[in-house]
C-alpha cells in the first residue's frame, strides 16, 4: 500500500462576488504516491478552483487539505510558499515562464529558492531535467525564442526541479496542438511509470484522461465519480 | 543564497525595463547633483559672507569704555535697599581707555587652554589731513604678526607688503577708500592729526581693503609702536585685547568670566554680530528645502516606475508566488529594485554634484568689495555628501515601500485565472 500524499477533506468553497454562490461542495478524495490521476468535468464545474485550493495558493475555503501528511490549515503565507516550493510542481495552461530569464534560469529558480543544493548542483540537476524532457539544447535561450510545446516542457522541467511529491497541472495541454499534447502526455506517463511521480492533472480532454490511472469526474462542484 | 536569488530576479526585472529604470535613476542623479551643488555653493557663500565679518572679528574683545559707575552710593544704603533708586550722583570721570597691566593679562590669556590666540591693539581716533581738509579716521595699531595669524590680515592688504608695517618705522597701510580720498600712492607720506592735536608724518606702505566700503573709508593700520608714538603714549599702552577661542560657542560665557577677572569691558562675537547667524541659517534652510523637494520629486518618479513595473510584471509575480516565493520575497525583490535605482542614481549624483561644484568653483567672480574672492565660493563639506547619500536611499526606500507592498499582496490565483 503506497502512502497518501494528497488528501482533500470535505472542501467547500464559495464566491461572494457578485452574489454568494457555492462552487465546491464537500470534496473528499485521496491521492497515493505514484498515482497519475486526472480531473475532468464541464467548463465551469470548479476544476481549476479545486486545484488552486489543493496547491495552497487559495486559502479561502472550508475543509482541510493535507499534503505529504501535513495539514495546510492555519499556515502562514510564508509556510505555504515553502510547501509549494518544496512539495508541489505546478504546470499551467499558459506555460508561465519568466521571459526576463533564460530557460535554464527559469528551471533553476525554485531550486535556488529551496536552497537544498549549491548553485552548481542545481544547474546540473536542471540540465538533467531538461534532458529528460528532450530540450537540453534550448537551455540558454530565452523563453520567447521557444515554441509553445517547448515552453510547456520547460515548465514541466521547472516543476520537477525540487523532486516534488506531486505535480499539479491545470489543462497543461489545453493550449497545445495534437502532436505537442501527445509529447507532454508521454512525458507525464513516463514520470509516473519510470520515476513513480504522483500527478494530478485537470483536463477537459477525455482522451487524455482515459489514458491516466484514475479519473476524478466533477459536476457542479461535486465529485460524481 | 536567498539574497543572491532576490538580487538575480531584481536585476532581470530591472534590465528588462532598463530605459525606464535609467530615467528613474537619472531623476535621483539630477536631484542629488543639484542638492550637492546647491548646498556646497550656499555654504561657500555663507562662509564668504560670514568670513567678511567673522574672520576679522575677535571672539572676545577686551576694552575699556567710559561708563557711569554701575553701583551708585544710594544702592549701598540699607535704608533704600528695596526701593527703586534713580539718584545717580557719580558721573563718569575721565578714565583712560588704556587696559591696565595689559602685559600680565595677555600672558594669562595665552596660558588659557581655551584660547587659541591673542592680539593686542590700539584704536586711535585721528584726522587724515588732505590739503586743508581734515577727514576723520581711525588708526588701528596692531601687532602685525599676531593680527595676521588671527585675522588673516595679509589677505586684505591688496597692495604693498603687510610686513613693511612692522619693518618700516612710521609706516601706515591705508584703507582703500581713505587712500582714494587722499590721492595717496604707495611710498607717499601723509599727515595725520590726533584728537589731542599732535601731528605726524606717516609713510604709506600698502592699501587695505576689507570689502566693506564704510570701513575702508575710515580705517587704516599702523604698528603698535608707531601708534603709541603718534598718541604720545608709553610702550605699554594698549586699548584692546582681541581673543580668538578654540570653540567660538564658548565666547559669551568666557567674555563674562574675563570681564570679571581682569576688571574690563568684554564683548563676545555673538553679541556683536547676532544678525549674521540668522542670515546664514536662513540660507542653509532654503538650500535644504530646495534639495529635499528635488529628491521628493525624484521619489515620485521611482514610485511611478515601480507601479508601472508591477503592473507589467503581474504574470511574473504570480509565477514566483506559485513556485514558492512568499509575499516577503516579492516585497524584497521590489525594494531591491527601488534601492538599486536609488543607490546607483545617488552615487552618480554625488559624483556629478562634486563635478558641478568644482565647475562653479572655477567660474570667475571678481568684485571690488571682496578682494580675496576670485571665483564663486564652494564649501566641499563631506557632510553634504553624507546627507545626500542618506536622503537618496531613504527617499527611494519610501518610494518603493508602497508599490512593493502592493506587489507582495498580489494574489496569484486571480492572475492565473485571468488568463
Ligand atoms: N473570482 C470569482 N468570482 C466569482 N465566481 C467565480 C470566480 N472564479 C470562478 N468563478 C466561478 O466558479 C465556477 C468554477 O470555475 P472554475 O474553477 O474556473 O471552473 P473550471 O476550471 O472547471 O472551468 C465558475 O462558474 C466560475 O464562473
Ligand atoms: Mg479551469
Amino acid at each position: 500500500m503506497e502512502a497518501t500524499i494528497l488528501e482533500a477533506r470535505s472542501i467547500s468553497k464559495y464566491f461572494h462576488d457578485p452574489v454568494t454562490t457555492q462552487v465546491l461542495t464537500d470534496i473528499n478524495f485521496k491521492l497515493n504516491k505514484g498515482e497519475f490521476a486526472s480531473i475532468i468535468g464541464k467548463s465551469g464545474c470548479g476544476k481549476s478552483t479545486l486545484l488552486y485550493i489543493l496547491s495552497t495558493m487559495d486559502t479561502d475555503y472550508e475543509g482541510e487539505v493535507w499534503i505529504d501528511g501535513i495539514g495546510m490549515k492555519n499556515k502562514k503565507d510564508e509556510e505555504l510558499a515553502s510547501v509549494r516550493n518544496a512539495k508541489i510542481g505546478f504546470v499551467f495552461q499558459f506555460h508561465y515562464l519568466l521571459n526576463e530569464l533564460s530557460v535554464l534560469d527559469n528551471v533553476m529558480m525554485p531550486g535556488l529558492k529551496l536552497g537544498h543544493f549549491s548553485e552548481k548542483e542545481i544547474e546540473q540537476r536542471a540540465y538533467e531535467k531538461l534532458k529528460v524532457l528532450g530540450i537540453q539544447n534550448e537551455a540558454l535561450k530565452r523563453p520567447t525564442q521557444l515554441s509553445g510545446g517547448q515552453k510547456q516542457r520547460v515548465a514541466i522541467a521547472r516543476a520537477l526541479i525540487n523532486d516534488p511529491v506531486i505535480i499539479m497541472g491545470d489543462e497543461p495541454t489545453g493550449n497545445l496542438d495534437k502532436k505537442n499534447s501527445e509529447i507532454v502526455f508521454n512525458i507525464f506517463q513516463e514520470l509516473a511509470e519510470v520515476y513513480n511521480q504522483s500527478l494530478l492533472i485537470v483536463t477537459h480532454d477525455n482522451e487524455f484522461a482515459a489514458r491516466t490511472n484514475r479519473i476524478i469526474e466533477m459536476e457542479d462542484g461535486k465529485i460524481i465519480h | 543564497m536567498k539574497v543572491k536569488l532576490i538580487t538575480k530576479v531584481s536585476r532581470s526585472f530591472l534590465l528588462a525595463r532598463w530605459k525606464q529604470t535609467l530615467v528613474a535613476a537619472l531623476g535621483v542623479t539630477f536631484s542629488i547633483t543639484m542638492f550637492i551643488a546647491l548646498l556646497s555653493f550656499m555654504a561657500g557663500l555663507n562662509d564668504m559672507l560670514d568670513g567678511l565679518i567673522l574672520n576679522r572679528t575677535p571672539h572676545i574683545r577686551l576694552y575699556n569704555e567710559i561708563l557711569p559707575s554701575k553701583i551708585q552710593p544710594i544702592d549701598q544704603s540699607q535704608q533704600f535697599k528695596n526701593h527703586h533708586n534713580f539718584v545717580s550722583s557719580i558721573k563718569p570721570k575721565n578714565i583712560r581707555l588704556e587696559i591696565y597691566n595689559n602685559a600680565a593679562v595677555i600672558n594669562a590669556l595665552k596660558k588659557d587652554a581655551r584660547v587659541s590666540g591673542v592680539a593686542p591693539k590700539i584704536i586711535a581716533q585721528v584726522f587724515y589731513n588732505v590739503g586743508v581738509i581734515d577727514v576723520t579716521g581711525i588708526i588701528n595699531g596692531i601687532d602685525v604678526e599676531a593680527e595676521n595669524k588671527l585675522f588673516l590680515f595679509s589677505d586684505y592688504v591688496t597692495e604693498g607688503n603687510f610686513m613693511d608695517l612692522k619693518n618700516i618705522p612710521n609706516s601706515i597701510i591705508l584703507g582703500k577708500g581713505a587712500a582714494e580720498k587722499m590721492l595717496a600712492q604707495i611710498g607717499d607720506n601723509i599727515q595725520v592729526t590726533t584728537t589731542k592735536g599732535e601731528r605726524m608724518q606717516l609713510k604709506v606702505v600698502g592699501f587695505y581693503q576689507s570689502g566693506i566700503q564704510d570701513i575702508d573709508k575710515v580705517q587704516s593700520y599702523a604698528s603698535i609702536s608707531t601708534t603709541q608714538k603718534l598718541l604720545g603714549e608709553s610702550s605699554s599702552y594698549i586699548t584692546d585685547i582681541q581673543i580668538k577661542l578654540n570653540d567660538m560657542l564658548l565666547a559669551p560665557a568666557l567674555s563674562e568670566e574675563y570681564a570679571q577677572l581682569f576688571d574690563v569691558e568684554a564683548i563676545d562675537i555673538q553679541k556683536a554680530n547676532a544678525q549674521f547667524e540668522t542670515g546664514s541659517s536662513v540660507r542653509t534652510l532654503i538650500s535644504y528645502a530646495v534639495g529635499i523637494t528635488l529628491l521628493i520629486v525624484a521619489g515620485f518618479g521611482i514610485y511611478n516606475i515601480l507601479n508601472m513595473m508591477i503592473y507589467e510584471k503581474m504574470d511574473s509575480i504570480a509565477i514566483l508566488k506559485a513556485t514558492g516565493f512568499s509575499g516577503k520575497d516579492v516585497n524584497a525583490i521590489f525594494i531591491t529594485i527601488a534601492l538599486t535605482i536609488g543607490i546607483f542614481g545617488g552615487i552618480l549624483g554625488l559624483v556629478l554634484g562634486y563635478g558641478l561644484s568644482a565647475l562653479i568653483d572655477q567660474i570667475p567672480f571678481n568684485t571690488d568689495s571682496l578682494p580675496t574672492v576670485k571665483t564663486y565660493p564652494i564649501n566641499y563639506n563631506p557632510q553634504f555628501y553624507m546627507i545626500g547619500a542618506i536622503f537618496s536611499i531613504v527617499t527611494t526606500y519610501l518610494a518603493g515601500y508602497f508599490p512593493s507592498r502592493k506587489a507582495s499582496k498580489i494574489d496569484p490565483v486571480i492572475i492565473i485565472r485571468g488568463k
